[in-house]
């Protein structure tokens, strides 16, 4: 890209330094960077987290998808917990993080309106960590729209030193972004500080690395709708271990230096065109000549 | 790129650079058509061609030659409306050769007003677009601006007379950019504003002798 590569490493060091929250630093950084006040950028993440929020009642109705080899999943498992005889082995927080992923997942498989973030493939991520922390939390909107800022921030530094594109970097860009994003905005939700916001991003960037692209005839259906769980609850348990004070050896910005180079040398047919990895299985191609006719 | 282009955009799904992206590359080639299109002849490149039918981007490019956005809910019946609008719409697979970004589209575009132009561009990711080429000249820019684009003749004086001419209205320049294929040949120029260039300046610039053609892109 043109534009000068961002630092994560350094906007920590300015948020320690004026002792701030990463959270307020952001919003002031970004408030002044688009000309508007506070306010005016908090509103407007207010109106994105309702259509976020939509779009988790649109997957959980149970559609199915364009292509039709997803939708119905996060019904399917959302009925499930509610059922009292029925275990919930991961505790109530993943496994409304599972099922609110799904959820936007299969909502934007069916051509629903949902918020890209980063892209569309992996936009179930932040909506389910958000939305599974504020409800077993007790969070307000308010400070679920400063943990949004947070998420932008980082996928702006990821953006500017490697790819948020599943064409360029593979997934490792799309639902690793998306959930080294959510972890990042999960730590500032929970109080932690900035170094611990910066922990969080790179544990689940390394946690996600070469991570390819394959959706199966080309729909972003399969692996992508539950791919968009795996990687939220990487970020949860990202989250958790930079809140007990484990940290990442690499620091942020060299993970996501070397997210950009695994992204260039991984091989074409792994990057969202459909020729390797799942898209490749006799099962993907069978699927894909019944769509479309050829493989 | 600003926050919004991570946390957002709000669209239809089911793919921010084969949907989103295609119905804002659609939506800037309309831009530089200027008019209706009566005929749209659709090449896909890399991961557009071999893709495009499982992630709606025919859908999308349809849509944005509509003027639609990306957050339009009649997105999966642009092709309905298209026809209800008679638009005569093909699509082919080309090839842009190997430098070329894997989601690229070229356009030959028709207008209802006899107006034609080519437009390449990419989807370069988050719904995000370059346009790289306009009627055979290279060049580079995002849309995210309201621009005017000059083909003119590659002498001494032309620019300065279309950045005086903007001055003169009050146009206020964020960017500009001019590429030419050869000296002395013709060049192209994009000028990105702070506001759409109105109709006056728009004539002003039309009528310089050195200028081809100019036209008046908005935002997307
Ligand atoms: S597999 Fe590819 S299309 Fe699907 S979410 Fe990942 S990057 Fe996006």
């Amino acid at each position: 890209m043109l534009e000068d590569k961002l630092s994560l490493q350094s906007l920590i060091e300015t948020a320690q330094n004026k002792n701030m929250r990463f959270g307020d630093l952001c919003i002031e950084l970004q408030a002044a960077e688009m000309g508007i006040t506070k306010e005016q950028l908090l509103t407007k993440m207010i109106s994105i987290l309702e259509v976020m929020e939509s779009s988790i009642e649109h997957g959980l109705m149970g559609e199915k998808s364009k292509g039709g080899l997803v939708g119905g999943d996060a019904k399917k498992m959302r009925d499930y917990i509610a059922a009292e005889k029925n275990v919930c082995l991961v505790g109530n927080l993943i496994a409304d993080t599972i099922i609110m992923a799904i959820a936007v997942g299969e909502a934007n498989a069916g051509m629903g309106k949902i918020v890209a973030a980063p892209t569309a493939g992996s936009s179930g991520v932040l909506p389910a960590v958000l939305f599974s922390l504020a409800k077993n939390n007790n969070v307000a909107r308010l400070n679920l729209a400063q943990a949004l800022v947070v998420a932008g921030v980082i996928g702006m530094v990821i953006a500017s030193r490697a790819t948020l594109s599943g064409a360029e970097g593979g997934c490792q860009a799309e639902c690793g972004a998306a959930a080294a994003m959510a972890a990042g905005a999960a730590v500032d939700l929970l109080g932690g500080s900035p170094t611990e916001v910066g922990h969080a991003a790179a544990i689940t960037l390394k946690n996600m690395l070469g991570l390819v692209c394959d959706p199966v005839a080309g729909l972003v259906e399969v692996p992508c709708v539950k791919r968009n769980s795996g990687a939220a609850v990487q970020a949860l348990a990202a989250a958790q271990m930079s809140l007990a004070g484990i940290i990442s050896v690499i620091p942020v910005d060299e993970v996501i230096d070397s997210m950009a180079s695994v992204g260039s040398a991984m091989h074409c047919s792994l990057k969202e065109t459909a020729q390797g990895g799942l898209a490749a299985t006799p099962t993907a191609l069978n699927w894909a000549q019944k769509l479309f006719g050829n493989p | 790129m600003n926050l919004f282009d991570v946390i957002g955009p709000v669209m239809i799904g089911p793919s921010s650079s084969h949907t989103a992206g295609a119905v804002r590359l659609a939506k800037l080639a309309l831009a530089v058509l200027g008019e209706p299109v009566a005929y749209a002849n659709i090449g896909l490149h890399g991961s557009f061609s071999q893709t495009y039918k499982g992630h709606g981007t025919d859908l999308a490019l349809i849509a944005g030659l509509l003027g639609w956005n990306p957050d339009d809910v009649r997105i999966p019946q642009a092709f309905l409306y298209a026809d209800k609008a008679a638009i005569r719409i093909e699509f082919k697979v080309i090839q842009l050769g190997e430098k070329a970004h894997p989601n690229s589209v070229r356009f030959l575009l028709k207008g209802a007003e006899g107006q034609c132009c080519t437009v390449t561009g990419s989807s370069i990711g988050g719904g995000r677009v370059l346009i790289s080429e306009i009627d055979g000249f290279p060049l580079a820019f995002t849309g995210e601006f309201p621009s005017l684009l000059t083909i003119h003749q590659d002498k001494p004086g032309v620019i300065a007379q279309v950045t005086s001419i903007l001055s003169r209205y009050d146009v206020n320049v964020a960017q500009m950019k001019v590429f030419r294929k050869e000296k002395g040949g013709l060049a192209a120029m994009i000028v990105e504003t702070d506001q759409l260039v109105d109709e006056e300046a728009w004539l002003a610039v039309n009528n310089l002798v050195n200028v081809q053609t100019v036209r008046r892109i908005q935002a997307i």
